[in-house]
């Protein structure tokens, strides 16, 4: 399988790895049948996301897909943030393999999933959120 | 990048010999003949064929008629098993096989499910051996084949073939073997244990890849898989691939009269690999330890952390290795095999296997045991698992 320039670059030296001991949102996913995780751990301030790190167990593509995701989002307004797609993601990437596709949406759901839950603890309103059930079953066939 | 190179994926596939290359060359351009034509310099790579069949015939105990040039591993698996099913479909429709079958034993298999015969898919033990007993027991009135592999290609274990076979001739069942990872490595010989049928791949023992042989003892009846011209004593069709098969020749016999030495060789390599490895905090063998392992195979799992990540940065040091994980297999699919001995998923997912071979040093080995831990460091402080781990989320 070849990777882009991109993805390997991110793999190799991903950005914002770890944790924020004080992150006041968490977004945890896992793909059930691949059996990868990743955690977006996020630091918002004045609706801003301050800081944003994050921890994943996966492949290459997972990995550079979480480093990629927190890149785009660092700095930006909530609103901003909430717009994140993995096609953005994937695209960032310089592109990632059909079958690899998925682990961008990993990172798609774990920044909303932390948006969320951030929203949750400033007593904020829920935001609407689809998960990719098509794309999960496309890869893996069921 | 780093500047050194190490191939520890010999199971995959292994470069070809210059002895072997030297032998073959002059069948693309000077002994280009079709063997099966009548003019005299048909002779010679008719010749050059023969000369092959009974190299392939001595390696294995058999007879040089029983040797049947194919075009991979692959065809002489699909061969044997459609082959012996579809021939003898009066006989009865129940084949016995394993779980931790290569996927071309596997994939034929399911297709004659979907041809009306019953398969019965043995599981293994922890270390991935079959259960002779259990093997005798799945056979009933309508068993026509049992197919069990000589040595596995993840995790290295040799299957007991010898006591499989005394079973499947007393109960006059055939047997066949693929034996694409035994044949060169490890000692085989097809009366002493009683083998039906046996597949071979040259680009496995350092012969050119696309050419492999399949051992039909004398006797058994087998449909033909390819159709076509009269080549192959009818058996199977198509224009011989000359030069492969003079390179399979000459590979096999060297293999075979290099085994013993290099056994010693690489089982001390392997030995020293693995031990090297255990030292990494939560690794674990997967596969057996000693004799009844191939002397060139390492698979361990690393908990926490994930295969195709381990792999990527092996390459960037320069090391070529394998992994059974779901996110490598390209149907993200984890390994059966792993599996089948009894992981979990997320243990399968932080698998590693290293195979060795005759390029293979004790500086390669020095070298991987001095970059891998890192590696695995690295991957590990990235992992939300391994977080957990050490908050004494996860119990191991
Ligand atoms: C056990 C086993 N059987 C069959 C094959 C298939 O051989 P080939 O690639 O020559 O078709 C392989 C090779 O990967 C193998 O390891
Ligand atoms: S995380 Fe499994 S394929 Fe990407």
């Amino acid at each position: 399988m070849m990777y882009s320039e991109k993805v390997m670059d991110h793999f190799m030296h991903p950005r914002n790895v770890g944790e924020i001991p004080d992150a006041n949102g968490i977004g945890e996913v896992g793909n059930p049948v691949c059996g990868d995780i990743m955690k977006i751990y996020l630091k918002v301030e004045e609706n801003i996301v301050k800081d944003v790190k994050f921890n994943t167990f996966g492949c290459g593509s997972a990995i550079a897909s979480s480093s990629m995701a927190t890149e785009l989002i660092k700095g930006r307004t909530l609103e901003d943030a909430w717009t994140l797609t993995n096609k953005a993601v994937a695209e960032a990437l310089d592109g990632l393999p059909p079958i690899k596709m998925h682990c961008s949406v990993l990172a798609e759901e774990a920044v909303h999933k932390a948006i969320n839950d951030y929203r949750v603890s400033a007593g904020l309103q829920l935001w609407d959120y689809k998960e990719h059930d098509d794309i999960h079953a496309q890869v893996h066939g069921n | 990048m780093s500047g050194r190179s190490v191939y520890l994926d010999y199971a995959a596939t292994t470069y070809v010999k210059p002895e072997v290359l030297q032998e073959m060359l002059p069948y693309f351009n000077v002994n280009f003949g079709n063997p099966s034509s009548l003019y005299s310099i048909s002779s010679v790579t008719q010749r050059a064929i023969d000369r092959s069949r009974e190299r392939v015939a001595g390696a294995i105990n058999a007879e040089r008629e029983e040797i049947y040039f194919t075009g991979c591993g692959s065809e002489a698996d699909n061969w044997a098993l459609k082959g012996v099913a579809f021939a003898n479909r009066r006989r009865g429709n129940h084949i016995i096989t394993t779980k931790i079958e290569h996927h071309a034993i596997l994939h034929a298999c399911e297709f004659l499910e979907s041809n009306g015969f019953e398969v019965t898919y043995l599981p293994v033990d922890q270390y991935g051996f079959v259960d002779p007993d259990e093997l005798e027991r799945a056979i009933n009135e309508r068993t026509i084949l049992v197919s069990v592999m000589f040595a596995n290609n993840e995790i290295g274990t040799i299957e007991p073939i010898r006591e499989i076979g005394a079973i499947c001739r007393n109960r006059k069942i055939l047997f066949h073997t693929d034996a694409v990872q035994a044949v060169g490595h490890v000692p085989v010989d097809v009366k002493d244990m009683n083998i039906d049928l046996l597949s071979l791949a040259a680009h496995k023992f350092y012969g050119p890849k696309g050419v492999g042989a399949l051992y039909i003892k004398k006797g058994i009846k087998i449909d033909n898989l390819i159709h076509g011209g009269g080549q192959e004593r009818g058996k199977r069709a198509g224009t011989e691939n000359v030069a492969g098969i003079v390179g399979l020749g000459k590979a096999i016999e060297l293999a075979v009269s290099e085994m013993e030495l290099e056994n010693l060789r690489l089982s001390g390599l392997r030995d020293r690999l693995i031990t090297g490895l255990m030292k990494i905090p939560h690794s674990r063998l997967n596969g057996p330890k000693g004799f009844s392992r191939l002397p060139g195979n390492v698979n361990v799992c690393l908990r926490f952390i994930e295969g195709e990540s381990i792999i990527l940065l092996l390459d960037s040091m320069g090391v070529c290795a394998s992994s059974g994980s779901a996110c490598t297999s390209g149907s993200l699919d984890p390994s059966h095999v792993l599996l089948a001995i009894g992981l979990p998923h997320e243990i399968v997912h932080g698998s590693l296997r290293l195979t060795m071979g005759s390029g293979t040093t004790d500086e390669d080995v020095d070298y991987v045991l001095e970059v891998l831990p890192g590696i695995v460091d690295r991957l590990r402080e990235m992992s939300p698992l391994w977080k957990e781990y050490l908050r004494e989320e996860i119990k191991v």
